[in-house]
């Protein structure tokens, strides 16, 4: 067994730390209070030292993003801190298992964070689906509400979302937030500049504010020692798909995919054999089986073509068929493309379309031709990433899997209903896209 | 118990701005009425101080506000990726097998509104199925019998 290092989840498997007493127990909150005798800059810079890349998938430093803040003699608008707890990535559930079990110690990384950016209002916007997260968090939050030495002068508002992958997206979820639909921004601004109510506004994921307590308790240099360069300190990994114990698992950086996969997650079940893998959520390009000796972390699987993204490992067997897995990706997309950019709006669909003859055995040669020229004009021409990443991972099935493609071209699909993706129903197949209400008179 | 209006004038307090009480106040209608009629929509956005269509816009982008009738439990049953491969697909059948209803639809009863939902963020413990909002995990056709059952028994 690969090591696990818990140091975000540390403590949880041996007390309950939804439990403030338990928290306090392991020095809880003790972090937070020392925090506030240095000066905000001083956490800044314990945060560069440490090199903690956000965890959210963009994996930007979280202390420069911190410095971006203008001081208040630069802008006089209130600052606000939001949180991104709108995980709703393929394979990533992490977050859900952070706010589930270590609630007090994400609370804690919230409110130093508050206090480096100087920042009295935080908003954690949760996803509306995760109703057991929200409980655990609002009863935390309830056992420290007379607790005028945790909470300081600081507010915060536990904001649930309703339904939509695009409130992940920083704008989007502020646009959410402010109680519109949840189309992104242009940027810039960026939201440091014009963020939440066009304040200076600091958005960072879960896992990210769950990091700061530990960081600050070991400090920035011994935290960047865990881990590899550019890729300090741990990770909550995700692991899904055909594994034999798929979960979540906190390692150092630098461990390898192959490791995460066999001796992490215990390999694949059934005596079957490993096809592929999606590295970091079903937004990130694919591994073929024999690119899994690449070590996990930003540097190493940026060089082979993919991404980290928010760390979920999804594991695919030799019975699914790439067809069919590039259609219940693109539909995802489909599905939750907020419409705002025309070529994500029409590119998914076109990309379902076009998939979808290919594993009818409809297909010719020009329809695989027209899926990647869709993908590639759907790249690089939206305000957001989601259709591009679309477009990437989908285009990266046809490239890793050209083969399988072309055999679909040549009688329909060669796994039918052996694939465990086959004829699969997602959510877009259920919609109409006419409306589906009675105007109000 | 307090009305509507006045549950929403409650959580438009505790924002710097007001109108970031869209979502909480079509939340607390739903839960009230079950599903958001054109009436409700002029009652939240009275109280919301805005106009019944902004309201409708809001609510038609989020896949958990109902703009239709739904029954009385809701069984939602994810097919994204990391469940497809675990066997969603076989659970949902299970569901509308044992509900008589197609996905997308409610039981001819009322008793229950079937349908799937994307990514539910419990991927390791596939299949995840969201009954009125409580993850069940790694649930697996056979199981689903007996969670109508339970469904059943609470009315």
């Amino acid at each position: 067994m690969a090591d696990l290092k818990p140091i975000v989840l540390g403590g949880a498997d041996e007390r309950d730390l939804t439990k403030l007493a338990e928290y306090e127990a392991i020095g809880g909150y003790t972090t937070l209070a020392k925090a506030r005798r240095a000066l905000p800059q001083a956490i800044v810079e314990e945060l560069l030292t440490s090199g903690l890349r956000g965890r959210g998938g963009a994996f930007f430093a979280t202390g420069r993003k911190w410095s971006f803040i203008p001081k208040p003699d630069q802008n006089p608008n209130p600052h606000y801190l939001v949180v991104n707890a709108d995980e709703s990535e393929p394979g990533s559930f992490k977050d859900h298992e952070i706010l589930a079990r270590v609630p007090h110690r994400f609370i804690e990384g919230c409110l130093i964070t508050a206090h480096a950016v100087e920042a009295r209002h935080i908003f954690v916007y949760v996803r509306g689906e995760y109703l057991g997260p929200f409980e655990v968090l609002r009863d935390a939050l309830e056992e420290i509400r007379e607790r005028t030495d945790i909470l300081g002068d600081a507010t915060i508002i536990v904001h649930r979302g309703a339904g939509a992958y695009i409130c992940g997206e920083e704008t989007a979820l502020l646009e959410s937030l402010e109680g519109k639909r949840g189309q992104p921004r242009s940027k810039p601004p960026f939201p440091a500049i014009s963020g939440l109510y066009a304040s200076p506004t600091v958005v960072n994921n879960v896992e990210t504010l769950a990091t700061v307590p530990p960081i600050l308790q070991m400090g920035g240099e011994k935290y960047a020692q865990l881990g590899v360069e550019n890729s300090t300190g741990t990770r909550v990994v995700s692991l899904s798909g055909n594994l034999e114990r798929g979960g979540n698992y906190e390692v150092a950086h630098g461990i390898t995919l192959r490791e995460l996969i066999y001796d992490v997650g215990g390999g694949i079940p059934g005596g079957r054999q490993l096809k592929a893998v999606i590295p970091g959520g079903s937004s990130t390009v694919i591994l073929a089986a024999d690119e899994i000796d690449v070590s996990y972390d930003y540097d190493s699987l940026a060089q082979v073509g993919t991404a980290m993204g928010s760390a979920g490992v999804i594991a695919i067997d030799d019975r699914c068929c790439m067809v069919q897995l590039g259609i219940r990706v693109s539909e995802f997309y489909e599905h939750e493309s907020c419409g705002k950019c025309t070529p994500c709006r029409e590119g998914t669909r076109w990309m379902t379309q076009m998939l979808r003859k290919l594993e009818a055995g409809e297909a010719t040669e020009t329809e695989l031709d027209l899926l990647l020229d869709v993908c590639d004009r759907i790249n690089g021409k939206c305000l957001c990433p989601l259709g591009e990443t679309a477009a990437m991972a989908v285009a990266s099935y046809v490239d890793k899997f050209r083969a399988e493609f072309i055999a679909h071209l040549e009688g329909g699909c060669p796994f039918g209903s052996d694939s465990p993706l086959d004829a699969v129903l997602a959510p877009v197949a259920q919609h109409t896209h006419s409306p589906v209400a009675v105007v109000p008179a | 118990m307090s009305s509507l209006h006045e549950e929403i004038q409650g959580v438009r307090a505790q924002y710097p701005d007001p109108a970031s009480a869209t979502l909480p106040a079509l939340r607390l209608a739903q839960e009230r009425y079950g599903w958001l009629s054109p009436e409700v929509f002029r009652e939240v956005a009275e109280a919301l101080e805005e106009t019944p269509a902004f309201c409708m816009s809001v609510a038609s982008f989020y896949d958990m506000f109902h703009l239709k009738p739904v029954g009385r439990h809701l069984v939602e049953v994810c097919t994204n990726v990391s469940c497809a491969l675990r066997g969603a697909q076989q659970v949902l059948e299970a569901f509308e097998e044992e509900l008589n209803v197609k996905a997308g639809e409610t039981s001819e009863d009322g008793f229950a509104t079937v349908r799937t939902v994307e990514c539910l963020g419990g991927c390791g413990w596939a299949t995840i199925v969201a009954l009125d909002h409580r993850y069940r995990m790694n649930v697996q056709p056979g199981d689903v019998s007996a969670i109508v059952e339970e469904l059943q028994a609470n009315g």
